[in-house]
């Protein structure tokens, strides 16, 4: 089918903005029900502990407390948190439940609930709350963890989570024959999501109906909805998962936590809703942590900078439970290690340490950032080792357009077919190098200007996008001919509306503005597959595009009834059906919903489709360059200026792909300078607020220049799209971490650790002298 | 993140305000811009029985300068007020040159000069600054109006010289010469954050080139703002130049002896605050004589 397509590849301004920038969206504290009480919850105080008595009387007696409880007062056998992703084998003996009983073993963790008619009087009502503990040693790093000395889940009998090897080729031949290897140790710092908008949820739940209804889920509600209604005994169309606007997912919104069966359980035993929103201090300890891992690299290159090896330990900070995302941060950082370059022989130890801080899972670009990390600042010592550009090393390793596409072999236990798909990854970094006059700072690397040493630094990444199960879309016209589109993605503010609205009024051939879109809850559609891995284009664009299509032969089938014609003498076009035999003849999409319903009750102008890629996956890839300026006697570095290039086979909408790109870049200046959850000894965590946890802000901004490529549409998908999400920040570590070494070329320093701080640099530099 | 509950009284007058702290004793507290206590009271580490709000007494705001060109800023006066006054800008330019660096605007639209002074944090730029420039703190409680200089003032992290009950009124800050020479620099992770090290600096120099006058300070270096004596020392009746900029920074160095936190080391801020020093003096200079170039 053609159709003309005035939206798919515009700009089209955004269809939420208008209710985000008058302040009319409805997010969960938004939504306020009759008869509504507020939850809050006591947190351990410390990182690991036996609970030895918990005495809840005295919050009980506050007037205006209507319920508290812990674990021994639930009358259910507490169900796990479920493994959504990576379940390898070992992680089902460090499952959490929804509230601590015997133990605690992060600060963070719930251990008793309190019900009231405001927040104010919930928490009088935690300060009353009497737990006896009797503390244990902290297990705080993946050493401690790995010695075993202090167990955490004492039934495990070990730290280890799982652990397993994984690899391509024959490294053991590789390195015993190489002219050059060099190892070394890279850290990247436990870090998060930290969304603008805090958790939230408000559950109604009626046994008798009977009825669990759940606001404030977005992200996987279908695979929610299945675990909650095991949980909770209830026939699965029993439980409603009900999406509100949200204010940031970046991955650690919408999975399971505690908190989603303790809200529901709270509900249950009140007999009225409850309410809990998370606040800032609960979010930096409750919701999922990331990027924790430690990895030790290796490589072995021939003389002339030719990988012929790569060999690697990843140890991950699991954190104390294994939650929803299993494995994911370190699978994917082993997986990810060799990247987009030729690497022949490859092995990598993959580690998953238990240890007594908050539990970690996927953060934008989960493992990729870290493993980006690490080899490309290994690609530019392994360059100055051998006396060879940074760029012409990364160009004489980069796979080319013949070698595409690539079994890159089972590199994550289970996914043995995983193969990037076609691409140019020379081309995206030639333009890149292009772009940031690459050809003119290659030799002023470490120049002085103004007093600040000058330094840029070029990384090249590849990453993968819209894994999981089929997305749903359902496309119906309105008695006024106005469109409602459903589906089973969810959004989580990144403009799936605007996106799924393009496609459907293109396919269509209508107005932008008949359409609206209606997402995630599970009220609307019988299922879906959700949103995560940069998939709302690829998925549920794909899904509207089929369901439109179904749509256009539908109105063309009642056209054929409605004038008792022949379908093959009619055209879809304009957002009507026309009379080939009657150019005159025209029956609008409004008319032909009209006529259906007139055909009988059951009868709607509407079409369903799903989109399933059967795991096909599409790879985006590209390079990002930082130039920045580093007072040396201070340690303070500027970013002055940042490029990247993505390709992402096609451009829904380059607005917003050029927001997604410069979103994910900020994101990743936070990890590569500010954003570290710093844990003393004690397990306890240092930086529990925003005094301490630092986000970058807008004072904080370089210059970018974010250049989205459309050379190699997806084959995996007609429209040819790939995900857009991720690319802006999988590279920033690497490209910025480059920069400051190259910057301070003449003092021969590494940086191997993140976050890059001015304290870190002056210590690097102070130990050489400087 | 919720205070437990407090009373809260909205005086229109110092005599009230007096009168009330007086009624609801030790556990109540006066509420400048709350932009520290606030937050403190949502994460419970303050939890005082009943907030006197003094932002509704119009004789604890306002900025003038006396006939003795002393500079006089009432207590309740906003740091963005501060920031974008036009007599501060000549009056103290020091002042006026560090009030930016306190947080964000929305916070410098909020916060107080006698907030800030009241709070003390060592790092905050406020007290560093009335430190630097031997301001007064006028003050009045139970025990009748006093004046307390800033060198006296800082006892300690979050401890002033403050009794029960008193108020801060107004700051008066000493003259201040066309002709000196001055800077203020700090380092903070963000733009904003309280400094990790900063340096007041400024000096006067008399009619034969020589620094008559002398005063260096440094925030986040320790439990109060600092003065830097001996590195004043090394200043004081000399005249100005690298090679003594560079001693007064090795003073700093050796005087300073600050703590270490998550953002910095002890050895970061005093090698650092060195650094600041010298900048700062060179700033300063460079004020005077705009020709010259370090």
């Amino acid at each position: 089918m053609t159709t003309s397509s005035p939206y798919i590849g515009a700009s089209v301004k955004r269809l939420e903005d208008r209710r985000f920038l008058t302040g009319t969206g409805r997010y969960i504290d938004d939504v306020k029900l009759p008869d509504m009480a507020v939850m809050a919850i006591y947190r351990s105080p410390h990182a690991h502990a036996r609970i030895n008595s918990i005495d809840l009387a005295a919050a009980r007696a506050v007037p205006g407390v209507i319920d508290a409880f812990c674990a021994a007062d639930i009358d259910m056998d507490l169900p796990v948190i479920p493994l959504r992703l990576a379940p390898f084998d070992g992680f089902e003996r460090f499952l959490q439940r929804p509230i601590a009983q015997d133990k605690v073993r992060f600060v963070g963790e719930p251990v008793a609930v309190v019900i009231a008619s405001d927040r104010y009087i919930a928490e009088d009502a935690l300060d009353l709350i009497e737990v006896d503990f009797a503390p244990l040693p902290a297990v705080t790093s993946v050493d401690q963890a790995a010695s075993g000395e202090t167990l955490i889940h004492e039934d495990a009998g070990e730290n280890m989570g799982t652990r397993y090897t994984v690899g391509r080729g024959d490294t053991d031949d590789a390195f015993s024959d190489a002219p050059y290897t060099r190892r070394e140790r890279f850290t990247t710092n436990r870090h998060g999501a930290v969304p603008m908008e805090t958790r939230g949820l408000i559950a109604e739940f009626d046994p008798d109906a009977p009825l669990l209804r759940l606001y404030g889920a977005t992200k996987v509600n279908f695979f929610n909805r299945r675990h909650l209604a095991a949980a909770f005994d209830l026939p699965e169309e029993a439980v409603e998962l009900i999406e509100t606007d949200v204010g940031g997912g970046f991955g650690a919104r919408g999975e399971l936590y505690p908190e989603d069966y303790l809200v529901p359980i709270a509900s249950r035993r009140n007999g009225r809703p409850v309410k809990w929103i998370e606040d800032r201090r609960e979010n930096l300890t409750a919701t999922n942590h990331s990027r924790d891992i430690v990895c030790d690299l290796e490589i072995a290159t021939s003389n002339d900078g030719k990988i012929l090896g790569m060999r690697a330990t990843v140890q991950g900070d699991m954190g104390a439970y294994v939650r929803t995302n299993g494995g994911v941060v370190a699978s994917k950082a082993a997986q990810f290690l060799p990247g987009p370059y030729r690497v022949p022989s490859f092995s990598c130890d993959v580690q998953f340490l238990i240890t007594n801080k908050t539990p970690v899972g996927t953060f934008r670009g989960p493992g990729r950032f870290e493993a980006n990390f690490c080899r490309e600042r290994l690609l530019d010592m392994v360059a100055a080792d051998l006396n060879i550009d940074p760029a012409e090393l990364r160009l004489r390793n980069l796979m080319e357009p013949a070698e595409l596409p690539y079994r890159i072999g089972e590199l994550v236990p289970g996914d043995v077919n995983a193969t990037f798909d076609r691409g140019n990854y020379p081309s995206a970094l030639n333009q890149l190098l292009d772009e940031v006059g690459y050809a003119d700072w290659k030799d002023r690397q470490g120049e002085i200007i103004d007093g600040r040493a000058h330094g840029l630094g070029i990384a090249c990444f590849i990453e993968s996008s819209a894994a999981g199960p089929p997305e749903t879309a359902r496309v119906t016209v309105a008695p006024d001919g106005n469109i409602e589109i459903r589906t089973g993605a969810s959004s989580v503010g990144q403009g799936t509306e605007t996106g799924l609205a393009q496609i459907c009024a293109d396919y269509l051939a209508i107005d932008i503005d008949r359409i609206n879109v209606l997402h995630g809850s599970t009220t609307l559609v019988p299922t879906g597959g959700g949103t995560f891995h940069s998939r709302n284009t690829v998925m549920a664009g794909n899904a509207v595009r089929m369901a439109a299509e179904a749509l256009r032969t539908r109105s063309i089938e009642l056209a054929a009834l409605r004038w008792n014609t022949d379908a093959g003498g009619l055209e879809y076009r304009d957002g009507a059906v026309h009379r080939g035999d009657d150019p005159g003849s025209i029956l609008s999409l409004a008319e032909l919903a009209a006529f259906a319903r007139s055909r009988g009750p059951d009868e709607a102008l509407a079409a369903d489709a799903a989109f399933d890629n059967e795991g096909k996956l599409s790879y985006s890839y590209g390079a990002h360059a930082a130039l920045v300026a580093v007072d040396v006697a201070t340690g303070v570095i500027e970013v002055k200026k940042y490029v990247l290039t993505e390709e992402i086979g096609r451009a829904l909408n380059p607005a917003m792909v050029q927001g997604q790109a410069v979103g994910g870049l900020v994101q990743g200046l936070g990890g590569t300078f500010l954003d570290h959850m710093i844990y003393d000894e004690d397990g306890q965590l240092l930086t529990g607020s925003f005094a301490d946890y630092l986000l970058p802000t807008s004072t904080e901004l370089p210059e970018i220049t974010a250049i989205a490529l459309e050379e190699s549409p997806s084959e995996f998908n007609p429209m040819g799209f790939k995900g857009a999400g991720e690319g802006g920040i999988v590279a920033v570590a690497a490209a910025v971490g480059n920069a400051v070494v190259h910057a301070l070329n003449a003092h021969g320093i590494q940086i191997n650790d993140l976050p890059i701080t001015p304290n870190r640099l002056r210590a690097a530099l102070r130990a050489t002298g400087t | 993140m919720k205070p437990p509950k407090f009373d809260y009284f909205a005086p229109d007058s110092i005599e009230s305000a007096l009168t009330l702290i007086a009624e609801h004793g030790d556990d109540a507290r006066y509420l400048a811009g709350g932009q520290s206590l606030v937050p403190m009271m949502n994460f419970r580490v303050a939890a005082p029985s009943a907030l006197i709000d003094l932002n509704g007494i119009a004789t604890l705001r306002g900025i003038k300068v006396d006939k003795n060109s002393r500079l006089h800023i009432g207590a309740m006066t906003r740091t963005r007020e501060i920031e974008m006054d036009s007599t501060i800008a000549s009056a103290n330019p020091l002042l006026h040159a560090a009030a930016p660096h306190i947080a964000h605007i929305q916070i410098r639209n909020r916060g107080t000069i006698g907030g800030s002074l009241a709070h003390a944090d060592p790092a905050a730029e406020m007290p560093g600054i009335v430190l630097a420039c031997n301001a007064e703190i006028n003050s009045i409680g139970p025990a009748g109006p006093r004046s307390i200089a800033a060198g006296d003032f800082f006892e300690g992290i979050y401890s002033t010289a403050l009794q029960d009950g008193e108020m801060i009124t107004e700051i008066v800050f000493p003259p201040w010469p066309a002709a000196r020479c001055w800077a203020f620099q700090e380092i903070s992770r963000r733009e904003g954050d309280f400094a990790m090290i900063g340096i007041a600096a400024w000096f006067d120099l008399n009619e034969t080139g020589e620094i008559s006058a002398a005063s260096l300070t440094a925030i986040g270096a320790g439990d109060t703002p600092l003065r830097l004596p001996a590195a004043e020392e090394i200043l004081s009746g000399q005249p100005p130049g690298d090679v003594l900029f560079a001693e007064a920074a090795q003073a700093a160095v050796n005087e300073l002896d600050p703590g270490s936190d998550l953002h910095a080391s002890a050895e970061y801020r005093r090698e650092v605050g060195g650094v600041l020093v010298e900048r700062a003096l060179k700033t300063a200079l460079q004020r005077e004589a705009p020709g010259y170039t370090a």
